[in-house]
């Protein structure tokens, strides 16, 4: 059995100017100890599709469809229950660790408070534990610095605290909403290895969400691709970025300027993401798809499997857009 | 052939920002920030320059101090033979029309008051306020077109549009008055890569349109070497090396070009076997107190003694391939 198995949801929300169907009919399964990576652009709703398996949509949002967590549904359980799985089971990085930690108080008091709550801890126990943890995101001095407050700490510092605070409880599954994505270069391959030696040792599986198809390739098995709220195709990385199915993955990957690559012109998908409050009436793609047809623009294509692992969603045949 | 004229020369230029420390016994002391410690370089017509360097190393301080939106300390900023530093307000104004700058940020950079109609016409209005209103229209037409924005959109506000035509609207406003050189600072970052592409695609297309010169700074290395001609490393304010765009992604003699190039998350090969020993430790050190000697020495794999106590000058390896370092890494050639 899967640990986290979400199927077939949805998310919408209601707004003045009318109702935006941020996630529609999203499906994926994650194993023990593995890793997912979903992978969209901006209001592809892959923070979303995060958001509701934590639990933390904006009020004005509906879910339906269904989110097993170790085959207990989680989706729309009352704060109070959802509560023993966050933290405990479930624990979020989130993008910018400048603004998801309290600037007002001091790192062991943040931390420590996860503990007491969830652990049941006394305070001088939470804060030893929170300087190992702090010790094995390998922040040097730990005893001293977690004392401190969070501007003390550099960029890719913080990150190291918000980790070391998703993974105080041991969750079995760490939400990564662009974990690296405010980071410099250097500091962003750091921290992607040091999630991966902490999965080793940890044993947790890691839903990683990113825009950034470089950090996938390098660590993520599976990939899940979103547009528009939809699927668009999910299958293990290596065979997807050897052999895109989907014309939004393909242009993607071609899009991407590479270190190895010379002054040429890039490869562009034409025009812009859809509008969410007038999604596409077709395939969300179809507008900015070069191989759209009639039944494209008129009807959303189902997310079929055409290998044991892989699927997509997508009128034509994989040999008619390769 | 002949070879393309220098455009712009940049000379030792320094920027300081002053901070002041209460000393030891109550004493006020002066003390800088060294944004940018000395930096040359020239722009030939028709060239893009990229700039590398994590937050922090002065590549945003530096550009702006080429068009004067800061103070430089120090140094010459040479335009076709004319310091910039040494203008008055009238003739940097009017130099300023060869200019232009496109920012990172495309919403927060366009008036959110303005049409996008007015947006463009601005630069306009300010440099020839004696244009005639229609020529000006025609002008602002012909832009939106050469930028791929819709006639129709000319009366809608910024907030109307996505991240990428926001960026166009940037570049149709930086072009409009047809200047030779555009600093464009992280340009692409805040798109999305499908986006992102067909906006590397409009810069190149318009630089070779009108031969503009570019300085392009960003930190995403493989997009500076997809756009430059020639690369600069920045570290802590000073130049680590800078060489042709081939050369320096092919041959990186410093180590924290190396490090740098080492942590790009690469989709075309696997990770090299090498790659944990390019890595460097720990993040840039504080600018309010820069270690001494190579400013690069606290991260380097390579420190020696010498490091620490002087400053490696900036060297020239090969043929315009320079580099600052005592232990550089011999290039193949």
């Amino acid at each position: 059995m899967s640990l986290l198995e979400v199927e077939n949801l949805s998310v919408t929300f209601t707004t003045p100017d009318g109702q935006v169907r941020a996630v529609q009919d999203v499906s994926f399964s994650l194993g023990e100890q593995k890793t997912l990576a979903i992978v969209g652009e901006s209001g592809s709703g892959k923070s979303q599709t995060a958001f509701s398996i934590m639990g933390l949509l904006a009020p004005n949002g509906q879910t339906s469809g269904s989110i097993k967590f170790d085959g207990t549904e989680i989706l729309g359980l009352p704060e109070t229950e959802l509560n023993a799985y966050r933290a405990a089971q479930i624990a979020m990085i989130f993008q910018d660790p400048m603004t998801s930690l309290n600037p007002y108080l001091r790192v062991s008091k943040q931390m420590a408070e996860v503990l007491m709550r969830h652990k049941g801890m006394s305070k001088t126990d939470a804060i030893n534990d929170s300087i190992k943890m702090l010790d094995a995101v390998k922040i040097p001095d730990p005893a001293r610095r977690v004392h401190m407050y969070p501007h003390e700490f550099s960029g890719g510092m913080r990150q190291r605290v918000m980790i070391a605070m998703a993974l105080l409880c041991h969750p079995r599954l760490v939400i990564a909403d662009e974990p690296t994505t405010a980071l410099d270069v250097t500091v962003q391959a750091q921290i992607m290895d040091l999630l991966s030696d902490l999965q080793s040792d940890f044993g947790m599986s890691i839903v990683l969400i990113t825009h950034d198809l470089g950090v996938v390739k390098g660590s993520c098995e599976e990939t899940l691709v979103l547009y528009g709220g939809r699927v668009m195709e999910t299958g293990p990385t290596d065979q997807m970025f050897a052999e895109p199915a989907h014309p939004y993955t393909r242009g993607l990957l071609k899009a991407v300027p590479r270190l190895g690559s010379t002054g040429a012109e890039l490869a562009t998908i034409p025009g812009n993401p859809p509008n969410m409050l007038r999604p596409p009436k077709g395939c969300a793609f179809s507008p900015r798809c070069g191989f759209a047809n009639e039944q494209c623009n008129s009807a959303k294509p189902a997310l079929e499997f055409f290998d044991a692992k892989r699927s997509r969603a997508c009128h034509l045949t994989r040999e008619q857009i390769a | 052939m002949t070879t393309p004229e220098t455009v712009l020369s940049v000379n030792d230029v320094k920027v300081y920002f002053k901070f002041g420390t209460t000393g030891l016994f109550g004493k006020r002391e002066q003390r800088y920030v060294k944004a940018v410690d000395g930096i040359s370089f020239d722009i030939k017509r028709g060239e893009t320059l990229g700039i590398v360097g994590e937050s922090g190393c002065g590549k945003s301080t530096l550009a702006r101090a080429v068009i004067r939106m800061v103070p430089a300390h120090a140094g010459r900023v040479l335009w076709m033979g004319e310091d910039l530093l040494e203008l008055d307000g009238e003739a940097m104004r009017d130099k300023r029309k060869d200019l232009q700058m496109i920012f990172q940020d495309p919403l927060a950079s366009l008036n959110p008051r303005m049409t996008l109609g007015q947006i463009i016409a601005e630069p306009l209005k300010t440099h020839f306020p004696q244009m005639p209103k229609s020529e000006m229209r025609e002008k602002v037409a012909a832009m939106m077109k050469r930028v791929g924005l819709l006639p129709n959109m000319i009366n809608r506000y910024p907030h109307e549009f996505s991240g990428g035509q926001c960026q166009r609207i940037g570049i149709a406003r930086a072009l409009i008055l047809e200047p030779k050189l555009i600093i464009c600072d992280e340009p692409v970052s805040a798109l999305d890569v499908s986006i992102q592409a067909q906006v590397i695609n409009l810069l190149m297309d318009l630089q070779k349109e009108m031969n503009l010169s570019l300085m392009f700074i960003a930190h995403d290395l493989s997009v500076v070497k997809h756009i430059s001609t020639r690369v600069m490393v920045l570290y802590l304010g000073n130049v680590v090396e800078i060489a042709d765009s081939d050369d320096i992604y092919a041959n990186p003699s410093h180590p924290y070009t190396r490090a740098l190039i080492a942590a790009v998350p690469d989709l075309d090969k696997a990770a090299p076997a090498d790659r944990a020993s390019l890595m460097v430790d720990g993040e840039l050190p504080s600018p309010l107190s820069p270690p001494s000697g190579c400013p690069f020495r606290t991260r380097c794999p390579l420190v020696q003694d010498i490091c620490v106590s002087e400053k490696p000058p900036l060297t020239e390896t090969a043929s315009g391939h320079s580099v600052a370092c005592y232990f550089p890494t011999a290039s193949p050639h």
